[in-house]
């Protein structure tokens, strides 16, 4: 489905990212640290007033070409990014949301487990299974 | 006629349908009837008409709109009728007038009447119910005939005549050019109804109209469907919205068309084809762009119309209606974001349906796409807007830019040397595909085309328009805040201007990147840019810059093996080359060769004295992907003095600096310094503050104690600045290792040093130098010190237990600082010796010599040689800087010092008191201070050492009697801690009494005294002649502490000297005490009788020989004052309690007192006392008044006394009281005194008798004493 999910530090670097294996890895790496500008773009544009209902899907964040770009971002802001290619029209925005819902309980999940330092990188076989079940998919 | 109108008509005579494809399309009324009429009427009615809205209702549930009418007024024809199937909607005339103003019945009946029936038959044949007719009515017509018929009767017939059941498709205008109210009434009236029918003809047609389209649309599986046929149906509709200016339905009907289309696009992706859309996947020939500067491309109309768009020309003319409506609806931002969307699915949808694309094509397609659209916008926006609006249109100059990159290096525009052969063909065909330039942009200087154009027409002319992209872009970005985008496209820039051979423009662009990607920690963006700056670096010949960055690469994990060795080698090439400016050094930061770890020192506290050895192991981790020879690697060390500080003083530091020696460094992530990742953690304490006066809580809080650390400036990429304010000549103090090889992964690098100055040594800098290149640590953190100390030799000697005890043995430890003096051998100390503490030499002993750091070199034996004033203590061999340490037995011998010194020096007697009032004070052992004079080698001077012992013991004595039998009594205590055994204990009398003897009572020869307790010893005193007045005893015991099994040593035994006085017995006492005649017992409340019997035992003796004494006759007496007291209160004493009696002294002599004394309570009751005192008379107080303090004694006695002689105390309880009046009466006179007979004199026989006391019959009170 996706091909390259990324989760990103309130401070903006990585605290994982992961593509699928067959493409440029550094290409996905560009392409997320960009998508960064629209996240901080909604983020400052969604405001403080509506803290509690906000929505944690951003949504798209901009096509390209090849690769379709999706926002998420937590309470603690700390970002999900998923790129998503731009052929694989089956995948609605209904189907986006859920995958960040589940990638969200997982990175939730990581954040429970003590031995984990909130701000370090991630290395979870779990988080791993998950995103790989993601990306799997369609390829 | 209308002019409109009429033009219309005139096109409608062609033989192209009559479609007019303007802003200007209204919706077709057609008129007929008297057209005179109507051209009079109408310029009112076409300015009326749209003035008031009107609410549509609409199927479907679609929200009702108010709308503005306005309609074409065409004459009517019969061919304007739609045929059967003719789905043209905006020909079509949605309502019909008759117009007419007959007033004569019989011009109705003989021409209009006719005229309307045609009128009427030709739209019943063509289905047409939407129809009305107006009856113009006008007064001047009416004066002109007056004989007519009342007005209505035309109306009345028409109405029969033609609308049999819809009366209102009959309407009256009345005086239509007048001005009065009467006819603004009817023109209202008559546009009320004109619009309703309108807006009913549109809801009835259109709805019929959608409902057939839909139809149509439903058929879309069938096997002759077209597209291109449904296209052109429905986007009739939506003119006719247009026309009515709805626009949103009318984007709503391309939108569904558009969708319609694209899941057509997925659905054949998906294998399931349909064969229309096999058309749409011919080969692409023609790259000209979007067309949006016209309201209708009609030439992509009718391609549609025709079956022979390609998918581009499909995709493009649907979205320049899209975009047309959406310019109307003043969304122009959602135009370019539809634009954004539209091309990058048109170039998924080719990819999709296969179509073939010559390379290249596309990207001009896009590029001359992306600027129609930002022209189109540009053309309907002032500048304001669109600077408000950036984010919207950068998407899609950012696209533009590199759609043309993308173009420039396929048509060979960015290489060094310009375009090859293939290169110029690419161009050519490229350019064909364009075609030529559209009519309304060729007159124009800027269009899309021209630019494209001209970019691929030269090197130069490419660079320009790139580069104006390229910035326009850049500044887009940065403008609105999107940094990273801004960052990538300059990446691209900088890309393209390496390729140029510019790398000086390149670098801005690839520092600013970095710095981006550094500052927020992508590590591969990191790794890729540096990648590039190294390239670029390279070429610029910067080579302080490329080595550092290939120092960083090649520490680098995130690249290959073989790339991190390809920079690796880069460096150690450039660290190799021989050059004749040899003195030229690159000093590079060290952070990315090689990472300090860890740091041990030893001696592990980081302490040595001077000309002591240090190490220093040093774990480097090698980042280098390869092994590295080194030349050297240096340590840079600041000296400091600080002598003054007691922190800096051997003692302090060999005790209190203790650590593990090993120093660990933070780990610094090499070129990542994330900001926030690399401070340290948050030290946060909790805090409460108590209010001085009650100790209550008044704040309670946290505190964070590093906040200097976290608060502080953050330097930004400071490892990419150049090392400066280095100083490496500072070559006094700098640690060294040469000749290395640098291991990939973890080395350890030992440096050792001899201490040289007495100081502090601070580790500052860490520099590993290459050959021409020193990699430098600027700063070792945290701060890793060493301490050099000298030591003056000393000499400490302590008792090995918290005090020393007198009398046995106890170990002493000798402690030797040898410091910077060396023992040779023969080296001693010389004690001198003191007879009271003899020291014992014990062969076994041992010296231990320890280094300063407490641990153990060697053990030698102790020799010790003793004469008679001196012991010396040969010490062992020992280096400077080392402990001896050994322990001597010594022994004070307090009774040996007292024997000897006794009866010459009683300035021992004096200590012994005040070491006696010492004890009493604090009740622990008396102490002597016990010096001792040693010379040490290292000195010329002697050492004097104080030894203070404490006397284990405290002795009291006590005599006691039993008529005339006297006993002496002992008693010691042990104040120690430890356990004595106490043998051969020993009254002794010293004076030469023969006659007089001392029985022990003692029963054993042997016992064990316990710490903190008392043992008593009792000795009868016999005697056959008279006794002497006074009694020396010394008592002497034996001791040996209990544990200690060797008794090899004779100990001096404890000894205490005490003198016994007028220990005789002269007088015996008796009392007792007789219930009232008669009765068997006393009673409380009655009075018994109490019998004082005092008897004389010896006869006259050198005692009595005093003031007391009177002699007359050969007859001696004395006088004697007696007391009653009975300190418990358990009796009266009635009458006299005291008195004066004179005592014969004589044998056996006995006087007799009787007084009455009552029990105040019943049961066993002591007998009350019977004091005895020797009572002088006054006048011999003078010569008594020597001895002040017998004096002061004896004075409150005698007053006392005194005033109960000569008060009649008939009451006990009246004492108390009269005492203070009679003192003053008394007062100045002489006064007679009373003595206390010493302790052994007075016998009282009746001490502790009791005698029983029965309860009274009427005592009503009883007692009842629960315990």
């Amino acid at each position: 489905m996706a091909v390259c999910i990324a989760v990103i530090a309130k401070e903006n670097y990585p605290l994982y990212i992961r593509s699928v294996p067959t493409e440029n890895e550094l290409k996905f790496h560009y392409t997320v640290h960009t998508s960064l500008d629209v996240v901080d773009e909604k983020i400052s544009a969604m405001g403080k007033a509506m803290v509690d209902q906000r929505e944690l899907y951003l949504g798209l964040l901009y096509p390209t070409e090849d690769y379709k770009v999706y926002g998420y971002v937590t309470n603690s802001k700390v970002k999900f990014v998923m790129v998503v290619d731009s052929s694989n029209t089956a995948l609605r925005d209904n189907e986006i949301r859920s995958m960040f819902r589940k990638l969200h309980n997982s990175y939730t999940d990581i954040m429970c487990n003590p031995f984990y330092n909130p701000g370090d990188r991630i290395h979870s076989r779990a988080f791993d299974n998950m995103v790989n079940s993601m990306m799997m998919q369609v390829c | 006629m209308d002019p409109a109108a009429a033009a219309a008509g005139e096109e409608e005579g062609g033989e192209k349908p009559p479609v007019i494809y303007t802003m200007e399309n209204k919706p077709i009324v057609t008129c007929a009837g008297d057209q005179n009429l109507f051209t009079s009427l109408y310029p009112t009615l076409s300015q009326q008409l749209p003035r008031e809205p009107m609410e549509w209702r609409r199927s479907y549930g679609r929200a009702p709109k108010m709308i503005h009418l306005e309609s074409n007024f065409v004459q009517f024809k019969e061919e304007l009728l739609p045929k059967e199937g003719n789905k043209a909607l905006l020909t079509f005339p949605f309502l019909h007038i008759y117009w007419t103003e007959c007033c004569d019945t019989e011009v109705y009946k003989t021409t209009v009447k006719d005229d309307i029936t045609k009128w009427q038959n030709v739209l019943k044949a063509h289905n047409s119910v939407d129809w009305l007719i107006v009856v113009v009515e006008s007064d001047a017509k009416k004066k002109n005939k007056t004989n007519i018929l009342p007005r209505t009767s035309i109306v009345d017939k028409i109405r029969n005549d033609f609308c049999n059941k819809q009366s209102d498709r009959c309407v009256v205008l009345s005086d239509p050019l007048k001005d009065s109210s009467r006819s603004q009434e009817s023109w209202n009236a008559f546009l009320t109804k004109l619009r309703t029918l309108l807006l009913m003809s549109f809801t009835k047609n259109l709805g019929k109209f959608e409902d057939d389209m839909r139809t149509l649309r439903e058929k879309r599986t069938e096997p002759g469907w077209s597209f291109c046929e449904y296209f052109m149906v429905q986007e009739e509709l939506a003119f006719v919205f247009e026309m009515l200016q709805q626009f949103e339905d009318a984007l709503v009907q391309y939108d569904e068309l558009d969708a319609l289309f694209s899941q057509y696009v997925v659905n054949f992706g998906a294998g399931d084809g349909a064969n229309w859309l096999t058309f749409f996947c011919q080969p692409v020939r023609s790259w000209n762009g979007l067309i949006l500067r016209k309201p209708i491309d009609m030439e992509k109309r009718e391609l549609i119309q025709n079956q022979e768009a390609t998918l581009l020309d499909l995709r493009s003319y649907l979205f320049s209606r899209q975009c047309t409506l959406l310019i109307f609806l003043q969304r122009p931002w959602e135009v370019s974001q539809r634009a954004l969307e539209l091309l990058h699915n048109c170039v998924q949808e080719l990819k999709l349906l296969e179509v073939s694309v010559p390379p290249g094509a596309l990207d001009c397609w896009v590029f001359l796409s992306c600027l129609e659209v930002l022209q189109r916008i540009e053309g309907c926006c002032d500048r304001a807007q669109i600077d408000a609006n950036v984010s919207h249109t950068v998407g899609l100059w950012s696209y533009a830019t590199e759609k043309l990159k993308s173009l420039g290096y396929l048509c060979g525009l960015v290489s060094e040397k310009g375009p090859n052969s293939e290169d110029l063909n690419r161009t050519v065909d490229l350019l064909a595909g364009l075609g030529a330039e559209r009519p309304e942009t060729a007159n124009a200087s800027q269009s899309p085309y021209k630019k494209l154009k001209e970019a691929l027409s030269s090197v130069e002319a490419f660079e320009k328009h790139y580069l104006d992209l390229s910035h326009a872009t850049i500044e887009m970005y940065t403008n609105i805040g999107r940094i990273r985008s801004a960052k990538l496209v300059g990446k691209d820039l900088a890309e393209f201007y390496m390729r140029k051979k510019g790398p000086q423009k390149a670098e801005v662009y690839l520092q600013g990147a970095l710095k981006t990607y550094l500052a927020e920690g992508w590590a591969l963006l990191v790794t890729h840019t540096r990648k590039q700056l190294a390239e670029c670096q390279k070429h610029l010949g910067q080579i302080e810059n490329y080595l550092q960055i290939s120092s960083l690469l090649a520490g680098d994990n995130h690249l290959t093996e073989d790339e991190r060795k390809r920079f690796c080698q880069e460096i150690l090439d450039f660290a190799n080359q021989q050059t004749e400016n040899q003195g030229q050094k690159i000093i590079l930061p060290m952070h990315s060769f090689a990472q300090l770890k860890t740091l041990h020192f030893d001696p592990p506290n980081a302490v040595v004295h001077v000309g002591g050895k240090l190490s220093i192991e040093l774990t480097l981790l090698s980042q280098m992907p390869i092994p590295i020879q080194v030349d050297q690697i240096a340590i840079h060390v600041h000296f400091s003095i600080e002598k003054n500080n007691y922190r800096k003083t051997a003692e302090w530091l060999t005790k209190h600096k203790i650590s593990n020696g090993v120093i660990n460094f933070p780990n610094e992530v090499v070129g990542f310094p994330w900001s926030r990742n690399n401070l340290p953690a948050l030290e946060l304490y909790e805090m409460y503050e108590r209010s001085p006066s009650d100790n209550s809580l008044n704040t309670a809080g946290i505190i964070c104690k590093n906040v200097h650390m976290l608060l502080r400036r953050q330097e930004s990429s400071s490892s990419l600045d150049k090392p400066s304010g280095l100083t490496l000549e500072d070559g006094a103090h700098v640690l060294k290792c040469h000749n290395l090889v640098l291991e990939p992964g973890v080395n350890k690098i030992t440096f050792s040093t001899q201490a040289k100055e007495p100081g502090t040594y601070t580790l500052r800098q860490l520099c590993t130098s290459v050959g021409k290149i020193q990699f430098v640590l600027l700063h070792i953190y945290p701060i890793v010190q060493y301490d050099v100390y000298s030591q003056e030799p000393q000499l400490k000697v302590e008792p090995t237990t918290d005090s020393l005890l007198a009398g046995i043995p106890q170990k002493v430890k000798f402690t030797v600082t040898t410091g910077h003096y060396s023992m040779k051998s023969g080296d001693t100390l010389q004690l001198s010796n003191a007879d009271a503490m003899p020291i014992l030499y014990n062969p076994e002993s041992k010296a231990v010599i320890y280094s300063n750091t407490r641990e153990k070199i060697s053990e030698s034996s102790l020799r010790i040689q003793s004469s008679e004033k001196i012991t010396s203590i040969n010490l062992p061999v020992a280096p400077a800087y080392h402990v001896i340490e050994f322990e001597l037995e010594v022994m004070y011998l307090p009774s040996a010092t007292e024997s000897a010194e006794e009866g010459e020096n009683t300035t021992n007697k004096e200590v012994q008191r005040k070491n006696k009032e010492k004890q009493k004070l604090d009740n622990c052992m008396a102490t002597v201070d016990q010096k001792v004079t040693i010379d040490c080698p290292w000195s010329i001077y002697s050492t004097i050492i104080a030894l203070t012992f404490c006397i284990p013991f405290n002795a009291k004595h006590s005599l006691l009697s039993a008529g005339k039998r006297k006993y002496v009594q002992v008693c010691i205590q042990n104040l120690s801690e430890l356990c004595f055994q106490l043998s051969d204990n020993n009254l002794k009398n010293t004076a030469d009494c023969t006659d007089l003897q001392l029985v022990p009572l003692n029963p054993e020869s042997q016992q064990v005294i316990y710490s903190k307790q008392s043992i008593f010893f009792v000795w009868e005193l016999k005697w056959t002649k008279e006794l002497p007045l006074s009694l020396q005893c010394l008592f002497s015991v034996s001791f040996c502490p209990a544990t200690s099994e060797k008794q090899s040593l004779t100990l001096k035994p404890f000894t205490y000297e005490f003198q016994v006085e007028n220990f005789f017995t002269l007088y015996h006492v008796k009392t007792e005490i007789f219930p009232p005649v008669g009765t068997e017992y006393c009673k409380t409340g009655s009075l018994c009788s109490l019998e004082v019997s005092i008897t004389r035992l010896v006869d006259l003796s050198e005692v009595d020989r005093d003031e007391a004494l009177t002699e007359s006759d050969g007859y001696c007496t004395t006088k004697l004052m007696y007391e009653v007291v009975d300190n418990s209160s358990n009796w009266a004493v009635c009458g006299k309690s005291s008195g004066v009696i004179s005592m014969p002294v004589a044998a056996q002599a006995t006087h007799k007192v009787h007084m009455e004394v009552m029990p105040l309570f019943a049961g066993y009751l002591p007998f009350p006392d019977v004091r005895l005192f020797k009572y002088l008379p006054h006048h011999s107080a003078h010569s008594m008044q020597l001895d002040a303090d017998s004096w002061i004694e004896n004075d409150n006695l005698s007053v006392d006394k005194n005033v109960d002689d000569q008060a009649d105390s008939s009451s006990i309880r009246s004492r108390g009281s009269l005492h203070s009046a009679a003192s003053g009466e008394h007062k100045g006179l002489p006064m007679p005194r009373l003595q206390s007979f010493s302790s052994g004199q007075v016998f009282n026989c009746s001490t502790g008798m009791q005698i029983l006391v029965i309860p009274s019959k009427d005592d009503h009170v009883l007692e009842v004493n629960i315990t």
